[in-house]
């Protein structure tokens, strides 16, 4: 009986040590991995604020009009001005001949769709 | 275990016949055993204490040991927890109000030498010499052949330039990497942002500082890692800025001045959406402060926030709505202006003689700094003083600029503030403000009459009910006014179709260090507002000296050279605010949209 229980103590020592091991050397696998990650990711973070820089040095206003003014050929970009504004009462509306009741209208276009379907 | 009897039987009879007392072996043997017992007792407790004194011995040597590996490594950070804080600038960005990046960082390096490493010093210095034309190579030479050991060359470098130096394959010159705070947009904000410079400088990094503009009043906030990179977010919207810049650049070569100034603010809240001083310089590579000459014609100088001037006719508008808002007059009372107007030996005269009398309204649309006087003297010095301290007008402003702190009005003490300084300070003289300040007043007379703070922050607080200056008829009886003075008055070249502009001009003479005034060498400034049905925003304008040949005449006033521009700067950027046009009449036949139908 007692020889048992030291065989039994042995096995789960060995057991309880190779555990033990491996869950070390995971974790040290993990958190090499963690910093590999975070070493990546500070790199990134460079690259997104020197792309973002970039991105606000080509979008600056003086080369945007310097491209306007190149490509005003195709493009015929100009100056926003009042006139590009109008009131939405100034648009003109085609106005039928015979004006249709709204339920007209609906029963021709359901009758348009069925057509179509068929 | 077998035991060893007490009476062993074969000596027992042994002894029997030899006639000795059996008892004794008994005796014996029960003494032997009790000798062995302890003996196998003691041994049991020494192992005892010997196993406690080595688990105490080993626990208590495992933490000395552990302690003197943790007092002899380096600190490392703990790495395994999952929270990690984010690896941010050392500097945090600033943004305009719609987010686009007026200033970020850039990773680049610096240059530095150690002779001791060097192969051959004078390829070095010479190949230095090629790369950057402005380094001497004698001084370098001396440098990598001398007993220094270590030798700043540059600051920054470009990554050409780094890849040319690279090139030079010299093992003694090295890189230190520099955080570089870069402002894309260049010239546009350079007076709003200041700039920064190098703080503690070490060969693996650099401390950047805030030297001027906000770069310096949000220094503390920028360079806090508790903000988390969170960018600091300005009033300043970037295409008005360069829209409003591109105009007055031409608008001041146009009228020969040596000098432009505008600033747009919202007059409801008092946020700067554009502010715009003439020259201006590079915050990426900003110019030393100058050692001599004037320092207000330095580049470096905010005509807006930091220019103290007298701005002339403009303050007429203030003094009238003084005069409304104490019920001294309406828009019709009748103001007289017979001229000259003598006080002591000083004489006020007007551009030319309006006769004898005009409404009020006539005063502010043909600029009678007679009527003016006249006025303010009913209005009196203290009542004056009284109202301009209101408007902010006596006090250094506010705006989150280091340099604009300084910047204190300049006006007669309140004792020497006598009936003549009143008189002159109503008509915008003996009295020296920045145009910072005359857009808030104009502003705040604006908005229905709300004290207004200038401040570059996007977020920053609203005017209240509280700090109520004039009333909201007395604003819109002042803004009708202004309004005419556009339609039919000295600003006349400052309509815009569709956006009600009004304002008021002032010309104002420039004073000459050596007392009196300049002949011919103005300050034009033209304050304004846009629309006046519903004011939006307020533009304050000033050219320095301009001239320009028009109409067969040369002209100074500032109708003839700040209106103009001030008209061509609201019609680039009134569209870009989002003001909506009054829209003309008569719908066009010819549509520009076209809808298609079916």
């Amino acid at each position: 009986m007692k020889g048992f229980l030291t065989f039994l103590g042995v096995v789960a020592v060995v057991f309880v040590a190779t555990w033990a091991y491996r869950v070390n050397y995971s974790t040290q696998e993990a958190l090499s991995d963690v910093a590999r990650l975070q070493r990546q990711i500070a790199k990134e973070r460079e690259a997104i604020a020197v792309l973002r820089a970039e991105w606000a040095y080509l979008n600056r206003p003086g080369r945007l009009l310097a491209l306007s003014e190149k490509h005003f050929g195709t493009l015929r970009l100009m100056p926003l001005s009042a006139e590009n504004y109008s009131d939405p009462m100034k648009v003109i509306y085609p106005t039928p001949e015979d004006p249709l009741s709204m339920s007209e209208v609906i029963n021709a276009a359901v009758l348009q769709a069925l057509g179509e379907s068929e | 275990m077998i035991r060893k009897p007490l009476r062993p039987i074969a000596r027992v009879l042994r002894a029997r016949e030899e006639g000795v007392d059996p008892a004794v072996i008994e005796a014996e043997a029960r003494a032997a055993r009790l000798r062995k017992q302890r003996k196998a007792e003691r041994r049991k407790a020494a192992s005892r204490l010997i196993l406690l004194a080595s688990v105490f011995f080993l626990s208590f040597g495992a933490v000395g040991w552990r302690m003197v590996v943790l007092a002899t490594t380096p600190a490392a950070e703990p790495s395994g927890g999952g929270n990690y804080t984010r690896i941010v600038n050392q500097r945090a960005d600033i943004v305009d109000r719609n987010g686009a990046i007026l200033a970020t960082n850039l990773v680049t390096f610096s240059l530095y030498a150690r002779p001791q490493d060097m192969v051959d010093p004078v390829a070095a210095a010479e190949g230095l010499v090629r790369i950057f034309p402005d380094l001497e190579k004698e001084r370098l030479l001396r440098w990598f052949t001398g007993a220094r050991k270590f030798v700043w060359i540059k600051r920054k470098l470009s990554p050409e330039q780094k890849q040319a130096v690279y090139d030079l394959g010299e093992p003694g010159l090295r890189f230190g990497p520099r955080e570089l705070r870069l402002y894309p947009n260049g010239r546009l904000a350079a007076h709003i942002l200041g700039g920064t410079s190098f703080g503690e400088e070490g060969v693996y990094a650099a401390e950047v500082i805030g030297t001027a503009g906000v770069e310096l009043e949000f220094d503390k906030f920028l360079r806090d890692p508790a903000e988390d990179g969170a960018p600091l977010e300005l009033s300043i919207d970037l295409s008005v800025q360069a829209a409003m810049r591109r105009v007055l650049a031409g608008g001041m070569v146009m009228m020969q001045a040596k000098a432009a100034s505008a600033v747009v603010m919202e007059v409801d809240t008092g946020r700067i959406v554009a502010m715009v001083s003439l020259p201006d310089f590079d915050p990426n590579d900003r110019p030393n402060p100058p050692v001599s000459g004037d320092p207000g014609d330095s580049p470096l100088f905010n005509r807006v926030a930091q220019g103290k001037y007298e701005l002339g006719s403009t303050f007429k508008v203030l003094t009238a709505a003084q005069a409304l808002e104490t019920g001294l007059a309406t828009p019709d009372t009748m103001i007289p202006t017979r001229g000259p107007l003598k006080w002591g030996k000083f004489t006020i005269r007007d551009y030319k003689n309006y006769g004898a009398q005009l409404s009020l309204e006539d005063v502010i649309v043909k600029s009678s700094n007679i009527g003016t006087a006249n006025l303010a003297v009913e209005i009196g010095a203290e009542a004056q003083q009284a109202f301009l301290r209101n408007l902010g007008l006596l006090e250094a402003l506010p705006v989150e600029l280091r340099e604009a702190g300084h910047s204190k009005p300049m006006f007669p003490a309140p004792k020497q503030w006598s009936e003549l300084s009143t008189m002159t300070i109503s008509y915008g003289h003996g009295i020296a403000v920045t145009p910072l300040h005359l857009a808030a007043a104009y502003a705040t007379i604006a908005n229905g009459g709300l004290r207004v703070r200038p401040t570059l922050l996007k977020n920053a607080p609203l005017p209240s009910e509280e700090e109520r200056v004039v009333s909201e008829e007395t604003s819109r009886q002042v803004l009708d006014m202004m309004r005419q003075v556009v339609v039919r008055g000295t600003a006349s070249l400052g309509d815009v179709p569709g956006y009600q502009v009004g304002g008021k001009t002032g010309t104002a003479d420039k004073p000459d260090p050596k007392g009196g005034y300049y002949e011919g060498k103005v300050l034009s400034t033209f304050a304004s507002v846009f629309p006046t049905g519903d004011p939006k925003y307020v533009l304050v304008l000033s050219l320095d000296e301009p001239e320009i040949e028009m109409a067969g005449e040369l002209r100074r006033t500032a109708g003839w050279t700040a209106v103009p521009v001030a008209a061509e700067v609201i019609r680039r950027i009134a569209p870009l605010l989002d003001v909506r046009p009054e829209y003309f009449d008569a719908p066009e036949e010819t549509g520009t949209l076209t809808l298609t139908s079916n």
